[in-house]
């Protein structure tokens, strides 16, 4: 079981999070024009990644906050969380 | 019945309790302190069960965790329990065990007749033998080979015990109370780290209780027992026996399995059987020792052979000889000292070693004792069937090929030692790359991985000194790296016997004419020849190889014959052992109870129970209560010998002809507060929300981004900037992550909050032509006029002094209201509902009238909101704006989504008029049509409609839209039904709906 730091609550187990994706996948903004490629690829096109992975986890049985985590995919190794709303470098 | 191999004096066992117990049917006698394995052995018991295979007779081979032979059936306080190896099981008074995979018995069993059919048997016997003609598998090969083997039979009855599940944290974990775990532990504890120490026997010292060394001028044992004395007494350090670490997973979280009650009679009030640790460790020390492995010659699995370490335990913590007559096989100095405690005991070995000329103290120490050793010798085959009764040995050869001449010397047991196996398993798990370590022909944990250290035998240390030195050192570093102490011990002297190298030899050579089985694996009847028929037959990879002669598989996995198997495949592949690998050590470590993994979860506890606060009432008035999700629901009111078809019709009558009531407190609400409010409602919903008034609730349905219906529900404006959604019952935990999702990270600039009410309101749905009457009286100073409240009006009430909020919302298309009260006042609100409503008529109803009543008027719900659907699927296209944006809009365009034959919702009766058509049943043109008949759609919900009495479905149909009139056939092949239908408009009551608006 994972070991998650959430940056709002702290070090918490992997059982009070529910997991949500690609991080990086970014919503066509509202009202525009998108292809039909362009929709594929934000609703349904994703990459297998192994290795560093930045995903969205939400603090479910916690805070409630989405989160981002920087996990490596086959080791599971988490490197840096970061919140909703801070910019990952 | 006397114990005639115990020893008078001597062992760890409390010779002042006797216990009785029954193997087999027999009455036995033995001490507390004892394991089954050594109260038998105590009373000369060898034949314990037969072997996997060929239902060869079966003795002990170890004293723990590493036995493949003696797995009994265990009797327990009125409970069976199979897979439980006599070597663990602790003896309790009036303990029952069995043999296992005999039939008739363990003395006389018909399966042993695979031993003379062996032959028969090699290697991928079950893959080749039982591939044709295929449909014999289920009905012959499969029931017969699953009569004839197995390792006892799993209870068929409730498991009355308790199984806990715990949670804990600590700075350092130590997996087993060996030297390495008791100093490593005592070091860190005095630096003040919060410790947890685990061994999985119920005593602590490991090695310690049966090696002969000093330490501090005491003992080992003694030093031991001093060390474990002091941590208990030390407020930061967990100590626990009987706990086996079985699993180490990400993160340094290591699961860990406490047999609370297992060594008892029966189980303690208010204890549980075991408990399962879940431990999330800052360091973890793997002290886990090893295990002696045998070396490999002729019938080798007769009983009476058994670990040369085994026969020591069984002698120093037991008191009991394994046999008077031992011989002692080695290719160590291991063996000497099992001889030396045989010879100490008035007992004579023999030593054989397979080295030409050792020397070393404890080699010394045997021959002053005038121990018989014979040095280039090795045991060719042991002679006896159910038990050891003499050996032939002969002379080898310095290249270890060439047997000299067979002699046939008498004895009773055979003690096999052929070196030390550190248990990697835990440090590999952690994701540690192990490495060979050739001194000791073994594999040994490399670079760590995770915040683990392995040291001492589990290391591949087999020096006391070395190991105590190495693991007080590292619990003082670890634990100075997390509590900042530097607290200093004292590391006390070591007195031990020094050893000598020991001999790369593993397996003695066949003689020229004899073909005896030769066995790797103990546990599934693995011998030399099924290896080299694998590898003869193409397997390479190790991994191939396990997996088709079943060597390391089973209940013991290997413990005692990996690394024999890796010697034998790089033999014969002519490579280095670290070329061919070892198979993945995955967990558990040993067998854990399925109780233990599940703990409190199960019945009603496998899930939580919601209720609503109207519960007792529903209760009391008879209700039959269904699963909702994990809310219990009425889901009808019995009355005298009602069933539930004729209640819920009685109740969704009342409804259409009077009035009724329907707790609908399960549904999800979701309180939304902020300036942006209307905003978020807007791009959730597919319907328009800017211009909703204040006082107004609207129907509204979500999509997910894909295009698929996510939810619907009413939400309504409670004021300017505050909105109540209410979600369905099974969506609502989603519907809130969705929102928070869309606030969160990809709207962040939307003023808005949103949080959950459900608990917090308390909800009776008021349904029927006579619900307006009956408003008016609950709440005489309102104006619930068609008026003052017309349909999706909201307004607050006074409901005698409480405060209520009330919707003119509908689900059952008549005029109807929900009525919400903080959800202490739920009873209060219910009660007055019913009593206000007699004179109406009113009846309470449940969620099968509740079906009925939306099925009938085309009212969607879960059935086919069933995240297969788009709106236009359900009818709601109506709902879908075509001028603002949403969430899902943009996927509505795909062309499965825009195609003219678009499957949509319609309504189903069957021409007769009487037949009920089943639920998921599937819709075809012809129901005569050869398999697989095409499908047009499938019946998503059925109901009784009251209103017309016949039955009335609701279905899913490509190009439902042109198919209205049409005549087909309901499949059902589970129900066997076939039955004709027509299909109609969903909106089978009222389609104008007039009656809500009325």
């Amino acid at each position: 079981m994972l070991y998650i730091n959430c940056p709002h609550c702290g070090m918490r187990s992997q059982n009070e999070f529910s997991y949500g994706g690609d991080a990086s996948v970014k919503r066509p903004e509202l009202n525009k024009e998108v292809s039909d490629q362009e929709w594929d690829n934000f609703v349904y096109n994703r990459k297998s990644l192994r290795g560093k992975h930045l995903e969205l986890w939400q603090h479910i049985s916690g805070c409630r906050q989405w989160i981002k985590v920087e996990r490596d995919t086959a080791t599971h190794e988490i490197f840096r969380t970061f919140k909703a709303d801070e910019e990952v470098a | 019945m006397t114990q005639a191999f115990r020893i008078e004096n001597g062992g760890l066992i409390n010779r002042d309790k006797k216990l009785s117990f029954k193997f087999n049917g027999k009455t036995y006698f033995g001490y507390e302190g004892d394991t089954l394995a050594s109260a038998l052995l105590a009373n000369g018991v060898h034949l314990v069960g037969r072997s996997f295979k060929y239902h060869r007779p079966r003795g002990f081979f170890g004293a723990g965790v590493d036995e493949p032979y003696a797995v009994v059936q265990l009797y327990r306080n009125g409970e069976t329990e199979p897979n439980i190896k006599a070597t663990e099981q602790e003896l309790f008074d009036g303990l029952e065990a069995k043999s296992v995979n005999c039939w008739p018995s363990v003395n006389f069993d018909i399966g042993a007749i695979n031993n003379f059919l062996k032959i028969f048997l090699p290697a991928g016997f079950y893959y080749k033998t039982f591939m044709w003609p295929k449909s014999f598998w289920y009905r012959i090969y499969e029931p017969f080979i699953r009569k004839a083997a197995g390792l006892g039979v799993a209870s068929t009855k409730h498991d009355k015990e308790r199984y806990e599940h715990k949670y804990e944290y600590c700075d350092l974990l130590i997996a087993g109370s060996g030297p390495s775990g008791l100093a490593g532990a005592y070091a860190a504890a005095k630096n003040g780290a919060k410790v947890i120490l685990a061994e999985d026997k119920p005593r602590f010292g490991g090695s310690l209780l049966t090696s002969d060394v000093n330490i501090g001028n005491q003992s080992g044992k003694d030093w031991a027992e001093g060390i474990i004395a002091e941590l208990k007494t030390m407020p930061n350090v967990v100590v626990k026996n009987r706990s086996q670490i079985f699993g180490y997973y990400d993160h340094n979280m290591l699961v860990m399995s406490e047999k609370v009650s297992d060594h008892l009679p029966s189980t303690k009030k208010y204890h549980p059987n075991k408990r399962l640790w879940y431990i999330r460790a800052k360091e973890v020390l793997i002290s886990s020792g090893s295990i002696e492995r045998p070396i490999v010659f002729g019938n080798n699995d007769t009983p009476g052979v058994m670990l040369s370490s085994a026969a020591k335990e069984y002698l120093k913590v037991y008191g009991v000889l394994v046999g008077r007559k031992p011989l002692v096989f080695t290719n160590n100095d291991s063996g000497y000292e099992t001889a030396i405690e045989f010879k100490k005991h008035g007992v004579d070995p023999v030593v054989l070693d397979s080295r030409k000329n050792p020397e070393s103290e404890i080699i010394d120490e045997a021959k002053n004792l005038g121990i018989n050793i014979k040095n280039s010798y090795v045991v060719v085959a042991a002679q006896g069937y159910k038990k050891v009764k003499s050996a032939d040995i002969a002379s080898i050869s310095e290249d270890k090929k060439q047997l000299g001449k067979i002699e046939n010397i008498q004895c009773d047991c055979i003690c096999v030692s052929g070196f030390w196996t550190p248990t990697i398993h835990l440090a590999s798990q952690s994701g540690n790359k192990t490495k060979f370590k050739e001194e000791i022909d073994a594999f040994v944990p490399g670079q760590s991985k995770q915040n683990e250290i392995t040291l001492g035998a589990a290391n591949g240390v087999f020096s006391l000194e070395e190991t105590l030195k190495t693991s007080f050192t590292a619990g003082s570093e670890l634990s100075k790296k997390i509590t900042e102490n530097d607290n200093k011990v004292a590391i006390p002297n070591v007195v031990e016997k020094k050893s000598s190298q020991h001999d790369k030899f593993w397996c003695v050579p066949l003689p020229k004419g004899k073909n005896y089985k030769r066995f790797l694996d103990f546990q599934n009847d693995v011998a030399v020849s099924d290896v080299e028929i694998a590898l003869r037959e193409g397997y390479r990879s190790i991994e191939h190889v396990k997996r088709y002669t079943t060597l390391g598989m089973a209940t013991d996995q290997g413990k005692t014959s990996n690394l024999n198997g890796l010697q034998l495949v790089s033999e014969i592949e002519n490579k280095v052992v670290p070329a061919v690998g070892h198979t993945t050590f995955r967990p558990p470590y040993t067998p854990v109870s399925i109780g233990a993994i599940v703990g409190r979860e199960v019945g009603k506890h496998s899930k939580p129970t919601r209720k609503s606060p109207m519960h007792s009432w529903h209760e009391k008035n008879n209700a039959v209560f269904v699963d909702a999700g994990v809310w219990l629901r009425p889901r009808y009111y019995k009355r005298g010998n009602e069933n539930l078809f004729e209640g819920s019709k009685r109740e969704a009558k009342n409804v259409r002809t009077n009035v009724g009531v329907c707790d609908v407190t399960t549904l999800g609400k979701i309180d939304i507060k902020g300036p942006d409010a209307a905003e978020l409602l807007n791009r959730v919903y597919t319907n328009a929300w800017l211009k909703l008034p204040v006082g107004k609730a609207r129907y509204g349905v979500m999509l997910r981004e894909d295009g698929i219906v996510m939810d619907d529900g009413t939400t309504t404006r409670i004021s300017e900037n505050h909105y109540h959604m209410t979600t369905t019952t099974a969506q609502a935990a989603n519907v809130l992550s969705h929102l928070e999702y869309y606030l969160q990270l990809v709207w962040p600039e939307l003023n808005v909050n949103v949080v959950s009410t459900t608990e917090q309101w308390a909800g009776a749905a008021i349904a029927g032509p006579k619900s307006r009457d009956l408003l008016q009286k609950l709440f005489p100073n309102s104006d619930v006029s068609n008026e003052g409240l017309p349909f999706m009006g909201y307004m607050e009430g006074d409901l005698f002094g409480v405060k209520a909020r009330i919707f003119r919302i509908s689900f059952s298309g008549e005029l109807a209201y929900e009525v919400n009260v903080e959800s202490d006042y739920g009873n209060f609100m219910w009660e007055k509902i019913m009593e206000i409503g007699e004179e109406f008529k009113i009846q309470p109803y449940g969620t099968e009238a509740l079906s009925t009543l939306r099925i009938e008027m085309g009212h969607v719900a879960g059935s086919e909101l069933d995240g297969r659907t788009i709106p236009f699927d359900n009818a709601l296209e109506g709902l879908v704006s075509k001028k603002k944006d949403f969430i899902g809009k943009r996927s509505l365009q795909r062309s499965a989504f825009i195609a003219e034959d678009r499957q949509r919702i319609v309504g189903v009766v069957p021409l007769d008029k009487q037949t009920s058509i089943p639920e998921g049943s599937h819709l075809v043109k012809d129901d005569k049509a050869p398999l697989p008949n095409p499908k047009l759609g499938h019946i998503s919900a059925s109901c009784w409609s009251v209103e017309y009495d016949n039955p009335f479905s609701l279905a899913i149909l490509k190009d439902g839209k042109n198919m209205i009139g049409q005549k087909l056939f309901a499949m059902s092949p589970l129900k066997n039904k076939v039955i004709p239908v027509e299909i109609v408009s969903s909106h089978y009551v009222d389609p104008k709906g007039e009656r809500v608006r009325s």
